[in-house]
């Protein structure tokens, strides 16, 4: 019967929807509404006055045409003049219209405003209820300056009618969540509470939602609503089902606001009052037993909303935390859902448990469903309940079963989903390294992750087992041979080959007294993967032979013999080619001693947090991760049981002021650690001058530590404080305030309007460290932040710290560049700031009578020895700040020196790791002339040239 | 303590076997061309799935409960704390509404009334939260509309009713 009376309303308007329908072809039906457009402009553009009824049937058509996913560019006007309709229908197509179509910005919103205003205060019920709608749905900020006042008065007042108070409450939640600025908590705050005990269940569960809302916000002020909801509560869940008449949902009585009312009571701890916390104990396990009893419907509606209930139950159980067998009790209760036959419930019964995994008291009672668990991995037919096991299993991981997890993970990896490889990728390499008792098993765990799923090992994971390898000696020899193994494979993964190439170059000498895996054995192992690899790859391996030649003498003609074919030499690759330069000359040129020394072990890593972990948090968001610790921390906020939090909490605040003295840059990205000889020739070299021994030797040695592998596309993204050639920085590189550092050593060297980037900087002969501070301006966080100190994550506000260790080991002119990446907001921010590393910060000064000076003037009196440069003051010829500025150079200032006291007289020495230079310092100021001559002695005529450009600048 | 933070609904689309929605209700601001790409998106990722699956399913940071009723999907997507069960009987109890105002609902119905569907709809969902769960309270308020509707109704003319203007 109403199907055909009610769509008689509009005729023409059915009449079109058939048309649409009818068309055979998208051009067709386009065809078709571009001519109903047109008439139906002209219809609105028509001399003749259109008649309600019109109006309204073209508005309607209007907007079918827009909801079938066209763009509507007229007809609002018609709409607007619909509200003031005294016609309830042609009102309602009006407020539909908007509600659907209306942008917050468009010049009629007052006009709306003044529709909705005359209908609210219409005191009409129905009128009154669509006004309300039209607010709810639209919810812009405009609707809120003009009602978030009027609405409060509206829900609260005595007279209002029901369905009016429902739609009030709702109006004011969405304009709350859009603009909660401009809703003025009042006294009408305490009556919206009361509105939990009406009379009628449809204002209890609109106001339910509406508190829970506010309360979330102001939780002191809805305090009170927490004895309100569990009186309501205690009555639902006691009630016979029919009491509640059309509210009791399939034999269930009100499922929709016993949800709601469990939801409020998780805005707070447990009622601290006893007899109101044992009255909720009560409720809780009413709704527990109930879900128990046999169903009363086999309609799948009723167990539905029965378990509804029941799993938010157990989520306030599991928000409070602190009901032992209420905990367990809903564990087993989730544990039968396990088996369940509905899909549904098994899903939800394992992402339940997840939250149970983290509770201290229900952690064991999870654990054994493991089997149950592993199976639904085994046999589940749907992924998304596939991926909760894993979810599960990692969450219910400790030390006791973490064998058995990594094992079912690793096998169910060979045949899981594309989609969620990734993720367990990270969770094995997570749980592999967390509960190793014995770092032979990680070891063996990693390489199965590579060679089962090589695509999907990110760079993070094959980074941290090098890290952990380098780390713990013992598993060393064991890592090299477990490789040397692996690599016998015919085709490996690129990734193993990676890590057999760092490993065996580390530790190679481990296993080559075997002569299954001799030098030559070894090295031809991993020649023979060289040429099916990729760029980054192949310098890796560059890297490893060069290593090689330090570890086993006897293979160096063979890699010398391969570094010296015209495929390396002559590389088209100018990274490739540059290492097999550099490595080949170093071998032959440079002494074992020296090899030795270069070439040396890698130093241990400092103990930081697992960049996997941040990287799998990265990629639940969040709070979001299903992991033991995290969990925890969100389900109570206080909570750090086991030794697991505490191992994790270890880990992530690993010192991070350890000092290293490697000659080896430690940059994040492993590969540069072992690769950094190409990089710490600096300024680079050109290829032409490779021949000479000196420029190979690094003239700055960095060692930033702790510093984070930031998960980072491609290599460029790493820390890299030498702006090698290879990637030039996109960035332009300020040094706006590189100056002034050259007499001081703390200051902000940057700024801009999202990040201050402050120095302290402190140096001792040859060897210097800098601290450099991340300050985010912003209140909103910078994401994949390339060189902060442990986490991509700079929050609002926060400021991050960066040490630097600096070996200064021959005299310089260029200063290094600090490149920065980070991403603020959408954007992508590149900073390159040029260091204040000097050389005159590697200063000693040095006191000398007269004579002493003199003589050794005399002394470095050859021509190019001496720089002389005559300046203009560029600041108020000062004495006192002169001499400060001298000091703060770094020389030592020599009183009764000169014999005209005017004058400034210095002397220190410049330590490099290989020489000391001597260095002698006079300055004349012509106050008349405003002018000085200053004058550097120095040994080298580089390092007298670059002390007088510093300087100079200073005055 | 932790305070958790709830949201409630962020959208509800129906859509056909074909992939053509047939109503989309919006809770949380977005722009026309999010809208698009959203439904188009999770029409797609809905539709190739299998039966028996299960209802649920996480999508970008949402969580999607749908459910199919004979040729049409009904689909919300609510935030990951939200419970799923009563999110799926809220799509019960709306098809159960549109079933009763129409009386064996079918997707012809929804198509051709589909200003009904959309106030059956607010009277039932505002702004993601239920608002009246009352079966015979929403018909209730529906069907008094539909009788001021008739009174309101003056005789058309035939041009009018076979639907040529």
């Amino acid at each position: 019967m109403p199907a055909v009376s009610k769509g008689d309303g509009m005729r023409g308007l059915a009449v079109f929807i058939s048309d649409i329908r009818n068309c055979k072809s998208k051009e067709a039906e386009v065809k078709r509404i571009n001519k109903e457009l047109a008439n139906i402009r002209s219809k609105f553009k028509g001399d003749k006055a259109l008649d309600g009824y019109s109006k309204k049937k073209y508005v309607c058509k209007l907007l079918f045409i827009f909801l079938l996913g066209h763009d509507i560019d007229f007809g609002h006007m018609e709409a607007v003049n619909l509200l003031s309709s005294n016609k309830y229908t042609e009102k309602q197509i009006g407020y539909l219209f908007i509600s659907v179509l209306v942008n917050s910005n468009s010049d009629l919103i007052r006009l709306i405003n003044n529709g909705i205003k005359n209908d609210l205060s219409s005191r009409n019920p129905t009128f009154m209820n669509l006004a309300l709608h039209c607010i709810a749905n639209v919810g812009s900020r405009e609707m809120a300056e003009t009602f978030a006042a009027e609405v409060p008065g509206v829900l609260v007042a005595g007279e209002t009618m029901d369905s009016v108070k429902q739609s009030a409450a709702l109006c004011l939640l969405r304009l709350y969540r859009t603009s909660p600025d401009l809703v003025p908590m009042g006294e009408w705050a305490a009556r919206v509470v009361h509105l939990l005990n009406d009379q009628h269940l449809g204002v209890v569960t609109a106001a339910a939602s509406l508190i829970t809302s506010l309360a979330q916000k102001s939780p002191e002020e809805f305090r009170t609503s927490v004895s309100l909801a569990v009186a309501r509560l205690s009555r639902i869940v006691t009630s016979a089902s029919i009491d509640l008449q059309d509210y009791t949902y399939y034999f269930v009585a009100a499922p929709w606001l016993s949800v709601k009312l469990l939801r409020l009571l998780q805005c707070y701890p447990p009622p601290e009052d006893a007899a109101l916390r044992s009255r909720l104990t009560e409720c809780l396990e009413t709704i527990l037993n109930k879900a128990q009893e046999p169903p009363k419907s086999k309609k799948v509606q009723h167990s539905n909303a029965k378990n509804a209930v029941l799993f938010e139950a157990i989520s306030l159980i599991i928000h409070h935390d602190s009901e032992p067998t209420l905990l367990v009790r809903a564990c087993n209760q989730l544990g039968q859902f396990l088996l369940h036959r509905e899909t549904n419930l098994r899903y939800l019964a394992l992402e339940s448990m997840c939250t149970l995994a983290s509770s201290e008291f229900s952690h064991e009672t999870v654990k054994t469903h493991i089997e149950t668990v592993i199976n639904a991995l085994k046999t589940e037919r749907d992924v998304s309940v596939r991926q909760r096991a894993v979810d599960l299993l990692y969450a219910m991981c400790d030390r006791s079963n973490a064998k058995q997890i990594v094992a079912e993970m690793l096998s169910y990896l060979e045949t899981a989903d594309y989609s969620i490889r990734e993720e367990i990728v990270l969770k094995v390499a997570i749980l592999a390294e967390k509960y190793a008792v014995d770092y032979t098993w990680y070891v063996d765990t990693i390489l199965n992750l590579i060679r089962i799923a090589g695509d999907y090992v990110s760079e993070e994971v094959w980074y941290r087992v090098i890290q952990i390898v380098i780390n713990r000696d013992d598993v060393q020899g064991y890592a090299a041979k477990t490789v040397f193994e692996a690599l016998q494979a015919p085709a490996c993964h690129e990734n193993l080959v990676k890590v057999g190439g760092y490993i065996l170059g580390e530790f190679g000498n481990l296993i080559a007294g075997d002569s299954r895996s001799s030098p030559l054995v070894q090295f031809n192992l991993l020649h023979s993967k060289f040429h099916l690899c990729s760029v980054p790859t192949r310098a890796l391996l560059l890297s490893a032979y060069i290593k090689f030649i330090n570890l086993f003498p006897e293979v160096k003609t063979t890699i010398q013999g391969v570094l010296r074919s015209d495929s390396q030499l002559r590389n088209a690759d100018v990274e490739l080619q540059q290492r097999a330069v550099e490595y080949l000359r170093l071998s032959c040129i440079a002494s074992t001693d020296i090899l030795a020394t270069v070439l040396e072990e890698m130093p241990p890593f400092p103990e930081r947090e697992s960049s996997i972990l941040a990287k799998l948090k990265k990629k639940k968001g969040p709070g979001n991760l299903p992991g033991i610790d995290d969990v925890r921390r969100n389900v109570n906020g206080s909570a750090e049981h086991g030794q697991n939090a505490e191992e994790a909490k270890k880990v992530a605040k690993g010192p991070i002021t350890q000092s290293r003295s490697a000659l080896f840059v430690l940059i994040p990205t492993l590969d540069f650690i072992f690769n950094c000889w190409p990089l710490l020739a600096f300024p680079p070299v050109p290829l032409n001058q490779a021949s000479a021994f000196a420029p190979l030797f690094p003239v700055f040695i960095f060692t930033p530590d702790s510093l984070n592998s930031s998960s980072s596309p491609g290599a460029n993204l790493l820390v890299d404080v030498f702006s090698d050639n290879s990637a030039p920085p996109t960035a332009e590189v300020s040094e706006e305030n590189f100056h002034r550092f050259v007499c001081k050593n703390n200051g902000v060297i940057f700024e801009n309007q999202l990040l201050q980037l402050g120095l302290k900087s402190e140096y001792r002969q040859n060897l210097g460290r800098i601290y450099i501070f991340y300050g985010n301006k912003t209140s909103t966080q910078f994401l994949s932040f390339s060189s902060a100190a442990v986490d991509p994550v700079i929050e609002g506000g926060a400021q991050v710290q960066q040490i630097l260790n600096i070996e200064c080991v021959s005299d310089f002119t260029e200063a290094p560049v600090l490149n920065i990446q980070f991403r603020y907001g959408g954007a992508l921010q590149n900073i390159a700031v040029k260091l204040p590393v000097m050389l005159n910060k590697f200063f000693q000064p040095t006191e000398m009578a007269s004579e002493d000076f003199f003589q050794r003037w005399k002394q470095l009196g050859a021509p190019q020895q001496e720089v002389q440069k005559i300046f203009k003051a560029k600041h108020p010829m000062d004495t006192e700040v002169t001499k400060a500025k001298i000091l703060g150079f770094g020389v030592a200032l020599l009183d009764r020196v000169d014999p005209n006291p005017a004058n400034f007289v210095g002397a220190g020495v410049i330590h490099t790791k290989n020489v000391q230079v001597g260095c002698l310092l006079r300055l004349e100021p012509n106050t008349q002339a405003q002018m000085y001559r200053l004058t550097l002695r120095t040994s080298r005529d580089s390092v007298s040239q670059r002390l007088c450009d510093l300087l100079s600048e200073q005055f | 303590m932790l305070i958790l933070t709830f949201s409630q609904m962020q959208f509800m689309l129906l859509f056909s076997r074909q992939g053509k929605l047939r109503l989309q209700k919006w809770y949380v601001p977005l722009s026309d061309k999010e809208r698009k790409k959203i439904s188009r998106d999770l029409v797609q990722t809905i539709l190739a799935r299998k039966p028996k699956m299960c209802s649920f399913l996480e999508w970008r940071d949402l969580k999607i409960v749908y459910k199919r009723y004979a040729s049409l999907y009904f689909c919300c997507a609510v935030e990951d704390q939200d419970n799923e069960l009563i999110t799926l009987e809220i799509i019960h109890r709306y098809v159960e509404l549109l079933d009763k105002y129409f009386g064996s609902v079918c997707e012809l119905d929804i198509i051709f009334n589909f200003e009904k569907a959309y106030f059956i709809l607010d009277e039932f969902l505002l702004g993601g939260e239920p608002q009246e769960t009352s079966k015979k309270n929403v018909l209730k308020a529906i069907e008094q509309a539909d009788l001021l509707q008739e009174e309101a109704e003056a005789p058309r003319s035939v041009l009018e009713e076979i639907g040529l203007t």
